[in-house]
C-alpha cells in the first residue's frame, strides 16, 4: 500500500528533512511513526497525501507514484486517503454533518446519497446524536471524532493521521485511539504519527521510530531478526 | 452545478460585511469610470451637434438652367461621402437674406436686379465631416462646369479635426487609466475574500477537490460581485448625473447612458468580477499548491 524508496527531502535552506527513508506497509497494518518533533514524522505524512514531493526517491501509495504525480491526479490520490490531524481543521461554520458532507460533495458523489452515508460514519465515530452540532460547541474528542468520520467517509484505503491526540485530554485520547482501532480492524491501513510512547506501548502495533530525519528503529524488522 | 451556487451564494451570508465591501468598492471603481463616460458621452454630442453644422457651400454661375442643377444636384447626392444636397435658387437666397440679415433690409429691399447667386449646400454623412473628406468633396464640387467657387469653413474644420483628436487620445488614456484601477481595487478586494477562506481552500484540497472545482464558486461569487457592483454604480451615476443637471442650468441638456451603454457597464462589472476572482485563486492554489514547491525542488537538484 506504501512504499518509500531512498527518499530524501531537502528543506528550502538545504537541510534535510529526510534522510534514506526506506520502508514498507502492507494491506491492512496499523503503524506508528514515533520520534521527537522535527524528527521527519509530519514530513512523511506530508509525502503521503502529496502535500510535498521528495527531492529524491520514491513515494508509492495506493499505487500513485508521488514524484510522477500529475497535478491533476493529486485529487485521486487524496480521494483514496483520509487525512486527521491534531488542529482537526473542521470548517467553523458548518455543522458536524456539513462538515463531513463537504467531503463528499467536493468530490462529486451524488447528492441524494450523501445524507445517508454523513449517517452511517458519524454513526461510526459515535457521534449520530450531535450531527447538527457546531465545532465549537463540541469537546475536543468529540471535534476529532468529526474529523475522522469526514476522512472515512469516502471509504479510504488508508487513514494518515498526524498526531491525532495532540491536542487532547487522556480520556479523549483513549476514546479516539480506540476508534482508530477499529477502522484499522475493519481492513484499512492506519499510518498514525505521534509522540506518545505510552499509547505505542499499549499495543503491538507495528513502530517505525524517527531521529533526524533517519528511520532508527522498525519493530517489524526487530522481530524478523 | 447547484452545489456551485449554493457555496457562492454561501459566501455571501457568511461573510456580509466583507462581501459588501467588495460590491461598494466594485461599484465606486466602476462609478468612476461610469462617470467618466458620461462626460465623454456627452462631450461626444456636443462634438457631434458642432458638426451638423458643417456644410460645403457650392456657388452656382448665374443664369444656370434649374433642370442642369437638379441632374447634377442628383450626382452629388450619391456621393458616399454626401447625406444630403439642397438646392438654393437666386430667389430663395435673397429671401433668406432679406430675413436674416435684418441690418441690410433697406439695401435688399430695393434692388432692381438680385445680385445673389443660386447655391447647392451640401452635408455630410457622420463620419466624414473632417478636413480630409470636406475638402475632397469642394474638390469635386469645383469640376462641375456651372459652379462658380466652393466655400467651406476650412480652418474652422480643421480645429474640429484637432478637438476630435484630442478628445479621443485624452478619452482613451483616462478612460484606460480608470478601468486599471477598478481592475486592480476588484482584484484586492477578491484576494481578502479568498485569504480568509483560505482554510476552507486548504480542506477543500485536502478531501480530493480539483482546482476547477475549488475555482467555481469563487469564479461565481466574483460575477455576482462584480455585477451588483455594476448595478450599484449605475445607480450612482444616474444620481450624480440627476444632481448635476438639476443643480447646473448650463447642463440641463446633457444625456445619460442608453440601454446599450448600460449593458455594457453591467457587463465590464461582470467580467471585472470573473477576471479578478480568476487571478487571485489562480494565484492562490499555485501558492498553497504543489507547484511552487516542485520548483523549489528542482531548483535545489539542479544546485546539487
Amino acid at each position: 500500500m506504501i512504499r518509500f524508496a531512498n527518499v530524501y527531502k531537502a528543506y528550502p535552506n538545504g537541510a534535510l528533512a529526510l534522510k534514506d527513508v526506506t520502508f514498507h506497509v502492507s494491506k491492512g497494518e496499523f503503524v506508528f511513526l514515533t520520534g521527537h518533533s522535527g524528527a521527519g514524522k509530519s514530513t512523511i505524512m506530508k509525502l503521503l497525501f502529496a502535500e510535498q514531493r521528495p527531492s529524491q526517491g520514491d513515494v508509492k501509495v495506493s499505487g500513485y507514484s508521488v514524484p510522477a504525480l500529475r497535478a491533476n491526479e493529486i485529487p485521486r490520490l487524496r480521494r483514496r486517503l483520509g487525512v486527521v490531524f491534531q488542529d482537526f481543521r473542521l470548517l467553523e461554520d458548518r455543522s458536524a454533518a456539513e462538515n463531513v458532507a463537504f467531503a463528499l460533495e467536493v468530490t462529486g458523489a451524488r447528492s441524494d446519497t450523501i445524507p445517508a452515508r454523513v449517517m452511517r460514519v458519524l454513526t461510526q465515530v459515535g457521534l449520530a446524536a450531535k450531527s447538527r452540532a457546531y465545532p465549537r460547541e463540541l469537546s475536543g474528542g468529540e471535534q476529532q471524532r468529526v474529523a475522522i468520520a469526514r476522512a472515512l467517509v469516502n471509504d479510504p484505503a488508508i487513514l494518515l493521521a498526524d498526531e491525532p491526540t495532540g491536542n487532547l485530554d487522556e480520556r479523549a485520547t483513549r476514546g479516539v485511539f480506540q476508534l482508530l482501532r477499529e477502522i484499522n480492524a475493519g481492513g484499512t491501513v492506519v499510518v498514525m504519527a505521534t509522540h506518545d510512547l505510552d499509547l505505542v506501548r499499549q499495543t503491538q502495533y507495528r513502530t517505525l521510530e524517527l531521529r533526524d530525519g533517519q528511520v532508527v528503529y522498525d519493530s517489524l524488522e526487530d522481530q524478523a531478526r | 452545478m447547484k452545489l456551485v451556487t449554493r457555496e457562492a451564494l454561501l459566501a455571501f451570508r457568511r461573510a456580509p460585511l466583507l462581501s459588501a465591501l467588495s460590491i461598494t468598492t466594485i461599484a465606486f471603481s466602476l462609478f468612476t469610470v461610469g462617470l467618466f463616460g458620461l462626460v465623454a458621452l456627452n462631450l461626444r454630442s456636443a462634438l457631434r451637434d458642432i458638426e451638423e453644422r458643417v456644410e460645403i457651400v457650392a456657388f452656382l454661375l448665374h443664369g444656370t438652367p434649374s433642370e442642369t442643377v437638379t441632374l447634377a444636384s442628383q450626382d452629388i447626392a450619391a456621393f458616399p461621402e454626401v447625406a444630403a444636397v439642397s438646392y438654393v435658387t437666386e430667389d430663395q437666397a435673397l429671401e433668406r437674406a432679406r430675413r436674416e440679415l435684418v441690418e441690410f433690409k433697406d439695401a435688399y429691399r430695393d434692388l432692381a436686379v438680385n445680385p445673389l447667386p443660386a447655391s447647392l449646400e451640401v452635408r455630410l454623412r457622420p463620419g466624414n465631416r473632417d478636413a480630409r473628406h470636406v475638402a475632397a468633396v469642394a474638390e469635386r464640387l469645383r469640376g462641375f462646369a456651372f459652379v462658380d467657387d466652393v466655400r467651406y469653413g476650412r480652418e474652422w474644420i480643421e480645429r474640429l479635426d484637432h478637438l476630435r483628436n484630442v478628445f479621443g487620445v485624452v478619452g482613451l488614456v483616462i478612460g484606460l487609466a480608470f478601468a486599471a484601477v477598478a481592475i486592480v481595487i476588484i482584484g484586492v478586494t477578491i484576494r481578502l475574500t479568498i485569504l480568509q477562506r483560505s482554510r476552507e481552500i486548504s480542506i477543500m484540497r485536502l478531501v480530493g477537490a480539483t482546482d476547477w472545482f475549488i475555482r467555481g464558486p469563487f469564479l461565481l461569487e466574483g460575477m455576482l460581485k462584480g455585477a451588483l457592483g455594476g448595478l450599484l454604480s449605475i445607480g450612482l451615476c444616474w444620481i450624480g448625473y440627476t444632481l448635476f443637471r438639476s443643480s447646473v442650468p448650463a447642463f440641463a441638456g446633457i444625456v445619460f447612458f442608453g440601454p446599450q451603454h448600460l449593458l455594457l457597464l453591467l457587463l465590464f462589472g461582470t467580467l471585472l468580477g470573473l477576471g479578478g476572482s480568476l487571478l487571485s485563486v489562480g494565484r492562490h492554489l499555485r501558492e498553497v499548491g504543489g507547484r511552487a514547491e516542485r520548483r523549489a525542488a528542482r531548483r535545489q537538484q539542479l544546485g546539487r
